[in-house]
C-alpha cells in the first residue's frame, strides 16, 4: 500500500510575522513542516507499518523546501519528491496542486494524506483541487483512518457532528488534529535523513496560477480596552455587566 | 452588472445563518443575487432567502450530505444558467465544495474572505493568513469567480427578492465517498461558528467539574461553549468546542475568554471577535493585550457575582 504524503513548508507557528511594503519579510523566520502535514505523515507512516509498501513525501517550493522533506524523512518517509516551481506562491492552491498532479503522473498511490489546511494561508484547497484533476475522492478532516485492499474507511469531523465516509482508492484524506500525535524523529532517522536523495522535478506553473496577490497588511490594531477596576471581584463583575449593557450595548 | 449565486445551507428544514450571509453579500455586491440550497427540507428556505433579496432559489434534496453530489450540483447550474459570481459561506461544507467548484468550472477560489467588495467586475477579499498575523488582500484572475465568506463577519440585510423556486435534482449514487453513518454532536446550544456571543474556558479552569461554569455563563447568555487546545486536550470538554488554529474559527460579537491566557494558536481562532472580553488572574496573560475588557482577578471569585449580576440585569 504506497502513501504519498503532501508536505508544505511554513513559517513556525511561533514566528513573528512581518510586512514591508506590502509583502512577508522572512527575515529571521523559522520554517517547517505544516503541523498538520505532520499529521498526514504519521498517519502514512503508521498505514505502513500495518500493511507494506512506501511513504513518499512530495512538497512544492524553491530549494527551501528540500528542509521539510529532510524532517519527512528523518520521521520515517522512504522518498521525497521535490517540485521546484518558479516564483512559489503560498497561495496559489491551483498552482500548487497542478504541480503535484505533474509530478505523480503514472505513479500508484492508493492513499495520499494531506494536513486539512496549510498553517500559512488556511485554505486547505490543494487536496481538493488535486483530487478534483485527477477524478479521487477527498474525505476531510479526518479523525479515525482504516484502510483495506480496496476502500478506506475514514471517520471524520463533519458539519454539526462526527460523519463516517467509505471511499474507493485512490482516495485523498485530509488530517485532522487528533488523529494522531506525531512521533518524533529518533536521532538514527535524523542521521539517515541527511544522506537520502531528494528526487528533484520541475513543474512551470506561472500560466496556471488563478490568483493576483494584492498585497499584504499587518493585522489591524485593536483598539485599546481597559482593564476593569474594583474593590473585589463582585464590584467587578458588576462593572463588567454595566459596561456590557451600557458601553457596547451587546447583552 | 454580475450575475451572482448566493450558495446556503439547510437542515431539516432549518435555514444555515450562513445562507443569510451569502445572500446578504450577493445582494449587496451585485443588485440581483440567485441562491442555491441543497438539504433536508431546503424548499422551507426559500420564502426566507427571498427576505434577504434572493430572486430565483434553487432547491434540491441531498441526504446524507455528499460533496462530490453537492458540488456537482452546484457545477451544473453554474454552467446551465450563468453566473459570474459563486459566494460560498467558509462552513464546513463550504471548505468541502468550494475548490471542487472552483476546479470543476476550470477557475480559482479565494477563501475566507472578512471583507469583500467589487472593483469592476472583479470580486475584491481581504483575509486573515498566518494565523490572523498578517492579511492578505486577493482577486481572481479568472472566472467564473468563486469565494467563500467568514462565517458571522459579513452583514445580514434586508431586500424584497422574487423567491421563486426551482427544483434541481442531486444525484450522489456515482459518488466514490459516501457517507455511510452521522452522530450527532454539539447538543442543543446554538453552533459556535454561528454564535453571537461565545464563552470560552482555558486551563485556569483547573479541572472538569469547573467547565459548568464555563457551561452556566453560557446558557445564561444563549452564548456558545468554545474552549482552548489544553482544555481539549486534557479531556475537560469534547474537542468539538475547540477554537484555534487547531479548532474552530469564531467570529462573534463578544467573546469572553475565561482563564484563558492567549497564545497565539488560540487567538487565531477568536481574534476576529469583535469585542473580547478576559477574566484572568494573571495581568500579564497575553490575552488583555487584545481584550476590550479585562477583569484581572481569580475566575472562581469572579463567575460567580457575574451569573447572578447577568440574571438580574436578564430578568432571568
Amino acid at each position: 500500500m504506497n502513501t504519498l504524503v503532501l508536505i508544505k513548508q511554513v513559517p513556525d507557528t511561533e514566528a513573528k510575522i512581518n510586512v514591508v511594503g506590502g509583502k512577508i519579510s522572512e527575515a529571521g523566520i523559522k520554517w517547517t513542516i505544516s503541523p498538520y502535514d505532520e499529521i498526514a505523515l504519521e498517519e502514512a507512516i503508521r498505514i505502513k507499518e500495518k500493511s507494506g509498501g512506501t511513504v513518499t513525501a512530495i512538497a512544492v517550493g524553491d530549494d527551501s523546501v528540500q528542509n521539510a522533506l529532510r524532517s519527512a524523512f528523518a520521521m520515517g518517509a522512504d522518498i521525497a519528491i521535490h517540485v521546484k516551481v518558479e516564483n512559489y506562491q503560498m497561495l496559489d492552491s491551483f498552482g500548487i496542486a497542478k504541480a503535484i498532479a505533474s509530478a505523480i503522473e503514472g505513479a500508484d498511490y492508493k492513499v495520499i494524506l494531506a494536513g486539512r489546511q496549510g498553517a500559512d494561508s488556511d485554505n486547505g484547497q490543494v487536496p481538493y483541487i488535486l483530487g478534483t484533476l485527477k477524478g479521487w475522492p477527498v474525505v476531510p478532516f479526518a479523525k479515525k483512518v482504516e484502510v483495506s485492499a480496496d476502500k478506506a474507511t475514514i471517520v471524520c469531523e463533519a458539519e454539526g457532528g462526527e460523519a463516517t465516509y467509505e471511499a474507493s482508492l485512490p482516495v485523498i484524506i485530509t488530517a485532522n488534529a487528533g488523529l494522531n500525535e506525531p512521533r518524533y524523529p529518533s536521532l538514527k532517522g535524523i542521521m539517515a535523513s541527511k544522506k537520502k536523495p531528494i528526487e528533484s522535478k520541475t513543474a512551470d506553473i506561472s500560466a496556471e496560477t488563478k490568483i493576483e496577490v494584492l498585497g499584504f497588511e499587518p493585522p489591524p490594531a485593536r483598539p485599546a480596552g481597559r482593564i476593569i477596576d474594583g474593590a473585589d471581584a463582585a464590584e467587578k463583575a458588576r462593572a463588567l455587566v454595566k459596561a456590557l449593557r451600557e458601553e457596547i450595548k451587546v447583552i | 452588472m454580475p450575475k451572482i449565486l448566493a450558495v446556503g445551507e439547510i437542515s431539516n428544514g432549518v435555514l444555515k445563518k450562513a445562507s443569510r450571509e451569502t445572500t446578504s453579500v450577493g445582494k449587496r455586491l451585485g443588485g440581483a443575487v440567485d441562491a442555491i440550497l441543497l438539504g433536508s427540507g431546503a424548499s422551507a428556505g426559500v420564502a426566507e432567502l427571498a427576505k434577504h433579496g434572493a430572486d430565483t432559489v434553487y432547491v434540491g434534496e441531498i441526504s446524507p450530505y455528499n460533496g462530490e453530489a453537492y458540488a456537482k450540483a452546484v457545477v451544473d447550474v453554474v454552467k446551465s444558467k450563468g453566473y459570474d459570481i459563486i459566494i460560498l459561506p467558509h462552513s464546513w461544507i463550504g471548505r468541502d465544495i468550494s475548490a471542487r467548484i472552483a476546479t470543476a468550472l476550470n477557475t480559482g477560489v479565494i477563501s475566507d474572505a472578512t471583507e469583500i467588495s467589487l472593483e469592476g467586475d472583479r470580486v475584491k477579499i481581504r483575509k486573515p493568513v498566518y494565523s490572523g498575523k498578517a492579511f492578505v488582500n486577493l482577486k481572481l484572475k479568472t472566472s467564473p469567480q468563486v469565494v467563500t465568506i467568514r462565517p458571522n463577519a459579513h452583514p445580514i440585510s434586508e431586500a424584497a427578492g422574487a423567491g421563486k423556486a426551482e427544483t434541481i435534482t442531486v444525484d450522489a449514487s456515482s459518488a466514490k465517498a459516501k457517507e455511510v453513518k452521522f452522530e450527532a454532536k454539539g447538543g442543543t446550544r446554538v453552533p459556535l461558528t454561528e454564535a453571537d456571543i461565545v464563552v470560552s474556558g482555558g486551563r485556569g479552569i483547573k479541572g472538569p467539574e469547573n467547565f459548568p461554569l464555563i457551561e452556566q455563563l453560557a446558557d445564561l447568555l444563549g452564548a456558545g461553549v468554545g474552549a482552548t487546545r489544553a482544555v481539549v486536550d486534557a479531556g475537560w470538554c469534547d474537542h468539538t468546542l475547540q477554537i484555534g488554529q487547531t479548532g474552530l474559527t469564531v467570529s462573534p460579537t463578544l467573546y469572553i475568554a475565561v482563564g484563558i491566557s492567549g497564545a497565539i494558536q488560540h487567538m487565531a481562532g477568536m481574534g476576529s471577535s469583535k469585542y473580547i472580553v478576559a477574566i484572568n488572574k494573571d495581568p500579564d496573560a497575553p490575552i488583555f493585550k487584545v481584550a476590550t475588557y479585562g477583569i484581572v482577578d481569580d475566575l472562581f471569585q469572579v463567575v460567580p457575582p457575574l451569573k447572578e449580576e447577568l440574571k438580574a440585569a436578564l430578568g432571568r
